[in-house]
């Protein structure tokens, strides 16, 4: 016995049996586009947030002609200025021991114990919103200790940041693509369907159907296939996105990113199959209607 | 209710199929379209039907030039048109009541009204017990009565039948000739083209018969009466 689901008979068609798979694998890249993207966005702001109101003083260490005390005096001296300059909150000498710890994994132990002349770097953490004019200070701080650098850190940062907006432009970029390319195969698979079913078309057309009434019967089959592809792309990349972060979380480092999601950022993704099925539902409207106009 | 004014027809860019066809049907009137095989009758009916355009001249249904009709108009004009085609064109995916209830839902009309009268026709047409079998599962004369069945489902202002009595014996023809004549009665415009000469002299109604890709209205001539199959329904 026959069951009525739909006039067109679209659940029998191969379109149906592939479909699905095309659309979860292009979910499935999307939800690493798109969390790719969010990652970085989140380093941008790690690192903005990190290093704002920080700027690094370099003294340069004790010259050949200089005694102990002279360039231990030319230091504190640079101190001095610095803590007495208005929108400065503190600055702090590192310990040379900390800095040759930090130096050790790019010099080695061998070279820093001969003696290797280290500058001084002294943290100096600034009031965000009435920061120092840092021009004039490494002007003033040379005055007492030529060769001082003053470095915020913009130039560093500065390529650090374009980098992660290039990969962020870029996984948008693959967003759009991948939609792009689902509304195209929607295209295709909703004229084979046309096609298939021509003879039914005409008679829904013949006995009084209107256009939208044809159109419904396919957006409603491309919405479902979309939606049913989406949500395994999505569960296909969450389980990804759950091993590469375990992965990373076992590699700590700074530079790298953590794949850690919050609530929100999981339900931006958990919008990635509605969309797909939106797209597929639009799409396939506005595929039959363009092609049912063509009809007496 | 229909009509046609120095009407021409071609396929594409193919030879007329029909010239200067100019008639016009009165409501509730009963016409056969009759012709030699190739003359053009289904064409005619198409045009009737408004599955094709005239290439040239005027079509006025139910009081309206098609011409000037939006397509959602056209669809509704429609839905007053019953259409019996000569292949039936079931759909074998559905259920004989699925195949009888697509105008109503098209239509729109909810699905338990859409039911309730679907079981009645199908019953009238003797077809009760064969409500959800599939039409591949039915004989020609069960497919034949499923197809009138979806033409009559809709109450149409306007019934087509594209030689309805094609595939069955004189016997079931004439039972199907006075099934179309009970729903004239009712006021339903009946239009059936039949290459069936013989059907035509023996119910005495008007004819459009196609000759040389044009159409003359022939006049009806007396009935001619027979015992057997008379007063009956499919």
């Amino acid at each position: 016995m026959p069951t009525r689901t739909t006039d067109v008979p679209l659940a029998t068609d191969a379109s149906g049996r592939f479909l699905p798979w095309l659309v979860a694998l292009m979910v499935y890249l999307a939800a690493i586009s798109l969390t790719a993207g969010m990652a970085m966005q989140k380093i941008i702001l790690r690192w903005d947030q990190g290093l704002a109101g920080r700027v690094t003083i370099q003294m340069p260490p004790k010259s050949p002609g200089e005694t102990e005390a002279e360039a231990a005096s030319r230091h504190d001296r640079v101190l001095q200025i610095l803590r007495s300059t208005p929108g400065v909150r503190s600055a702090e000498a590192l310990d040379p021991d900390d800095i040759a710890d930090l130096l050790e994994p790019w010099l080695g132990e061998h070279i820093l114990n001969q003696d290797l002349p280290l500058p001084i770097l002294v943290a100096v953490s600034v009031e965000r919103s009435t920061p120092p004019d840092l021009p004039k200070l490494a002007v003033k701080l040379n005055e007492v200790s030529p060769g001082v650098v003053v470095d915020d850190h913009q130039r560093w940062l500065g390529d650090l940041l374009d980098l992660a907006r290039t990969v962020e432009t870029i996984s948008a970029l693959v967003v759009l693509a991948v939609g792009l390319s689902a509304a195209i195969t929607i295209i295709f698979v909703t004229r084979t369907g046309l096609s298939i079913h021509r003879q039914v078309i005409d008679l829904l057309h013949l006995i009084g159907a209107q256009d939208s009434y044809i159109a419904r019967q396919f957006q409603n089959h491309a919405a479902r296939l979309g939606l049913r592809g989406g949500v395994v792309g999505l569960v296909l990349a969450g389980l990804s996105l759950l091993l590469v972060d375990h992965l990373l979380a076992r590699n700590q480092s700074a530079l790298l990113p953590s794949l850690s999601l919050t609530v929100w950022e999981w339900l931006i993704l958990a919008l990635l199959p509605v969309a797909t099925a939106a797209v597929a539902m639009i799409t396939a409207r506005i595929t039959v209607t363009h092609n049912l106009a063509r009809l007496p | 209710m229909v009509r046609f004014e120095d009407v021409a027809m071609r396929y594409g860019t193919g030879p007329e199929i029909l010239r200067d066809v100019t008639f016009s049907l009165d409501p509730g009137s009963f016409h056969f379209v009759t012709g030699p095989s190739g003359a053009g009758k289904s064409s005619l009916l198409k045009l009737l039907y408004l599955a094709h355009r005239p290439s040239e001249g005027r079509i006025s249904l139910f009081g309206r030039d098609i011409a000037g009709l939006k397509r959602s108009e056209i669809a509704l004009m429609r839905r007053r048109i019953g259409v019996v085609f000569q292949d039936f064109r079931l759909l074998p995916h559905l259920s004989a009541l699925d195949n009888v209830a697509l105008p109503l839902r098209v239509s729109g009309q909810p699905d338990d009204k859409v039911d309730q009268n679907v079981c009645e026709l199908l019953t009238w047409v003797g077809l009760a017990d064969h409500l959800h079998a599939s039409p591949d599962t039915l004989s020609g004369g069960q497919q034949q009565r499923i197809a009138i069945a979806r033409a009559v489902i809709g109450r149409p202002s306007l019934l087509i039948a594209d030689e309805p009595t094609g595939n069955v014996d004189d016997r079931i023809a004439i039972r199907l000739l006075y099934l179309f004549e009970e729903l004239n009665k009712l006021g339903t415009t009946v239009v059936i083209a039949t290459h069936n000469e013989s059907l035509v002299h023996r119910f005495s109604h008007a004819a459009l018969r196609i000759d040389e890709c044009t159409v003359k209205v022939i006049t009806p001539q007396p009935r001619i009466e027979a015992a057997s199959g008379q007063g009956s329904a499919a």
